[in-house]
């Protein structure tokens, strides 16, 4: 059914179709309005789920490990601040093999106080051994939820998602969304590990140095795993549903030779600039990397990769940029544009490219635009 | 793509009239975005919130700079923020207003919303309701069609005084 | 609880553990945060225990729980969630959680052995380590005093809630059993000496905790619906109290102790007697 809903209703709405059985959350702006609509399916017994009001976003993944490892289904909603608050915990999450879905809304980091949009919580998050997608529309967003637990629970992952959403740009604007019958598209969950009284196991217990690297590698091993899953579970959702994802989604790629690359709504945004640019014979083409975890192999032999990131690693540079140039030896124009909700433009992704300097890093709205 | 920006102040429904209008456009069987300024709201307080509407889907998730059209549902906003910042050369405006204005280089229509809802006994807390009259006279400046106004105002609002004020509005603009 | 631990010689946490896991019997799940019982599970893939434990980082025990009993109570298992955290899990990094948990009226137990310091790592002082007593961090003695973290658990008016110390088996059978009849948050506070953190002989552990509440240091109580009952072994040290010297001189952790400090204590021992037996008599 076609309706106009914001990122965050529609996100709601995909966790209400999943109908986790428990769900922990704190309040973050600009997560805040999914856990209130969940809280409200679930008082209006819409949603026959649990939900925790915790006291913190540690506890809220606390409390969604403790009720995943018994084997049902889990959400939780967070973003920015809350997110790292409960960094301690993602890891655990990631290390206990808990198939746990979280909406992250992505938030800058304070000082000082900025509830606007950037990619630097989550992506100081990647180390976790969580997956990581990232949308680009309220239906991407809708989408992405819905998949995200058949990707997690799949026995072959059996890892934490989370689903990046960017912060006002997608959890509050209104667009059209296509909801559908879910049918059997998410299968029930089966934790194999789940907690048993009448088979008692430790679970998390010491573990030396002589095993712990096992347990690093089974992740990695389900990781690299995970890659075939997406691939089926994003096939599957096309045959069902009749929309197509990727790990990245290009645009006018194929004779490019310039790619503009960037995660969210600014990759879906230089689109456009790409169509400004071919006006003006300009060879241009844009990649939206949608999997950041798992890391796609990405296809940028023999062109000129201009990277916008609304993030950054301070002393190193822009996070996406460094991930991509430790994949590949294309020349790289690094350019830090957005954060904290900073205004960016087609018109200005479209100059990124005219004016780009392969092998500099350029910071919108800092340096002079040559 | 059409763009819409407007203005009002904070709990006027500025919100919902643009989500409405997404709404109706999504009707016409449009691609339709919907968005308020992203930043904390405060009641009272001048805000605009924006729409934009196309044939296509919608990639653009900057603000909008330049819009086609304005829609000022409080013309006391007019005294504190340049309404017409960015409008495009022979830009529409929609005021909510009994008298007439001109601004050179515009088409400026205008129509009594707060009349309207008054007369229609649109009110809530004490304010008159404005975001459902003002699909009625954005449907007949040919923004949106009248169907899908009221087809948009009826999934939201049980009350059919929505409806009859968004009439009201449509044959009062049309006459 | 299984046969062959990796607890210290004397620790009497394993005693009060065997005890806890006999009352609360096989549909049992134990939250276990970074603490001494962590150590005494037995390191990967051995487990010590007859019943899962779950391990979860050191400020998160009773968020984890409070998870794990919703799931637990919404696919209509009666599974008992136990939290079992030490002093520093509970009145210290945990409270946090604790109190959250507590406050949403989670239906689980939670038990806070008490060894009064950072066991497993080495004895750094705690909210729980008593005015007066050395710790690594604390190498002159602490200046400050016990937290009160049963007045604190109070104040969230659970339905039960009750003290036990290691020395006294049947005592926290007892209560376990019976903490684990109410829905909703009960909470158990186990007084657990320690001899390498009190610096003690490994045989004089179930000496050291009767010396502890026939001194008055540590009181015997539960508290049911509100209603305050202290316990019989303590109401005998509320009307004749042995010296606190005699809690206080086995102890290396309280070697050279200031006597302004041990004068300290003899006053929060009566000020504590005092106020519980008013709060046994307002109750009755």
């Amino acid at each position: 059914m076609k309706k106009i809903a914001t990122g965050n209703k529609t996100v709601a709405e995909a966790v209400k179709q999943a109908a986790p059985t428990v769900v922990a959350a704190y309040p973050i702006t600009p997560q805040t309005e999914i856990v209130e609509q969940i809280a409200e399916f679930v008082t209006s017994g819409q949603m026959p789920s649990r939900y925790i009001a915790v006291e913190s976003e540690h506890s809220a993944m606390a409390a969604c490990i403790g009720a995943s490892i018994t084997g049902v289904r889990t959400f939780t909603a967070t973003s920015s601040h809350g997110l790292l608050y409960m960094h301690e915990m993602t890891n655990w999450a990631a290390g206990a093999r808990l198939p746990i879905v979280m909406a992250n809304v992505n938030r800058s980091l304070g000082p000082g106080w900025n509830i606007w949009a950037e990619h630097t919580d989550a992506l100081q998050e990647r180390d976790t051994g969580w997956l990581q997608v990232y949308v680009s529309s309220v239906q991407e967003a809708y989408d992405a939820t819905l998949m995200a637990f058949r990707i997690a629970e799949h026995n072959n992952v059996l890892l934490p998602v989370m689903v990046n959403l960017d912060g006002f740009l997608l959890s509050h604007i209104m667009q059209p969304v296509d909801t559908v019958e879910l049918g059997d598209f998410i299968p029930a969950i089966h934790l194999p590990h789940a907690i048993d009284p009448r088979h008692p196991a430790g679970y998390g217990t010491l573990t030396g140095p002589d095993q712990q690297f096992r347990f690093r590698w089974d992740i990695e091993r389900s990781m690299r795993d995970s890659v075939k899953v997406i691939e089926e579970t994003e096939k599957e959702f096309a045959r069902r549903f009749g929309r197509k994802y990727g790990f990245t989604e290009d645009y006018r790629c194929e004779d490019a030779e310039v790619i503009v690359v960037a995660m969210g709504t600014l990759g879906k945004e230089a689109e456009v600039a790409i169509d400004l640019l071919r006006n003006e014979g300009i060879k241009a083409g844009s990649m939206r990397l949608r999997w950041l975890r798992p890391f796609p192999k990405l296809n940028l032999k023999g062109k000129q990769v201009v990277i916008i990131d609304r993030d950054y690693s301070f002393g190193r540079g822009g996070i996406l940029a460094t991930e991509i140039m430790a994949q590949t030896k294309e020349e790289v124009y690094s350019v830090i544009a957005g954060l904290g909700g900073q205004e960016v433009t087609y018109d200005d992704i479209a100059g990124f490219v005219r004016t780009r300097r392969m092998g500099e890093e350029f910071w919108f709205g800092v340096n002079a635009h040559v | 793509m059409f763009e819409i920006r407007i203005h009002s102040r904070g709990g006027q429904g500025g919100v919902t009239a643009a989500r409405l209008l997404a709404m109706a456009a999504l009707h016409d069987g449009k691609y339709a975005t919907a968005c308020p300024f992203y930043g904390a709201e405060r009641r009272g307080a001048p805000i605009v919130s924006f729409v934009r509407i196309d044939d296509k889907p919608i990639k653009v998730y900057s603000q909008i700079r330049q819009p086609d059209m304005v829609v000022v549902l409080d013309t006391s906003v007019m005294d504190v923020v340049d309404v017409l910042h960015g409008l495009k050369k022979g830009g529409r405006i929609f005021i909510n207003s009994a008298g007439k204005r001109e601004f050179a280089g515009f088409e400026c229509r205008n129509v009594d919303l707060t009349g309207i809802a008054l007369r229609e006994n649109l009110v809530v807390s004490g304010s008159p309701i404005l975001n459902t009259p003002v699909l009625g006279a954005l449907a007949s400046m040919g923004i949106i069609t009248a169907e899908s106004g009221k087809r948009a105002i009826r999934e939201m609002f049980s009350d059919e005084r929505n409806v009859k004020a968004a009439e009201a509005a449509y044959k009062e603009m049309s006459a | 609880m299984l046969k062959c631990t990796s607890a210290c010689a004397g620790c009497s946490d394993s005693l009060a553990l065997r005890y806890v896991l006999k009352a609360a019997g096989p549909d049992t799940v134990m939250v276990v945060p970074a603490c001494c019982t962590s150590v005494i599970q037995g390191i990967y893939p051995n487990t010590a225990f007859n019943v899962p434990v779950y391990n979860i980082a050191f400020g998160a025990a009773a968020a984890c729980a409070s998870g794990m009993s919703n799931a637990f109570r919404a696919e209509g298992k009666k599974t008992n969630v136990i939290v079992y955290a030490g002093d520093g899990g509970t009145l210290d990094i945990g409270i946090q959680a604790m109190s959250g948990a507590f406050e949403r009226g989670t239906d689980f137990l939670y038990i806070c052995y008490d060894n009064e310091a950072y066991g497993n790592t080495g004895m750094q002082r705690s909210g729980g380590t008593p005015m007066g007593a050395k710790t690594t961090t604390t190498p002159a003695g602490k200046t400050d005093a016990k937290k009160d973290i049963d007045a604190i658990v109070a104040a969230h008016d659970p339905p039960y809630m009750a003290t036990a110390c290691a020395a006294y088996p049947q005592d926290i059978f007892k209560k376990v059993q019976k903490a684990l009849t109410f829905r909703g948050p009960t909470f158990l506070h186990i007084l657990a000496p320690c001899p390498p953190g009190w610096r003690y002989p490994t045989e004089k552990t179930v000496e050291m905790g009767k010396l502890a509440v026939k001194s008055g240091m540590w009181v015997l109580y539960e508290r049911e619906y509100g209603k305050v009952t202290i316990g019989p072994q303590s109401k005998v040290a509320m009307k004749k109290p042995l010296p606190l010297e005699d809690y206080l001189s086995p102890q290396g952790r309280f070697k050279g102790i200031d006597p302004k400090i041990v004068e300290i204590l003899k006053q929060r021992i009566t000020r504590n007697f005092q106020r519980l037996a008013a709060e046994e008599e307002a109750s009755a």
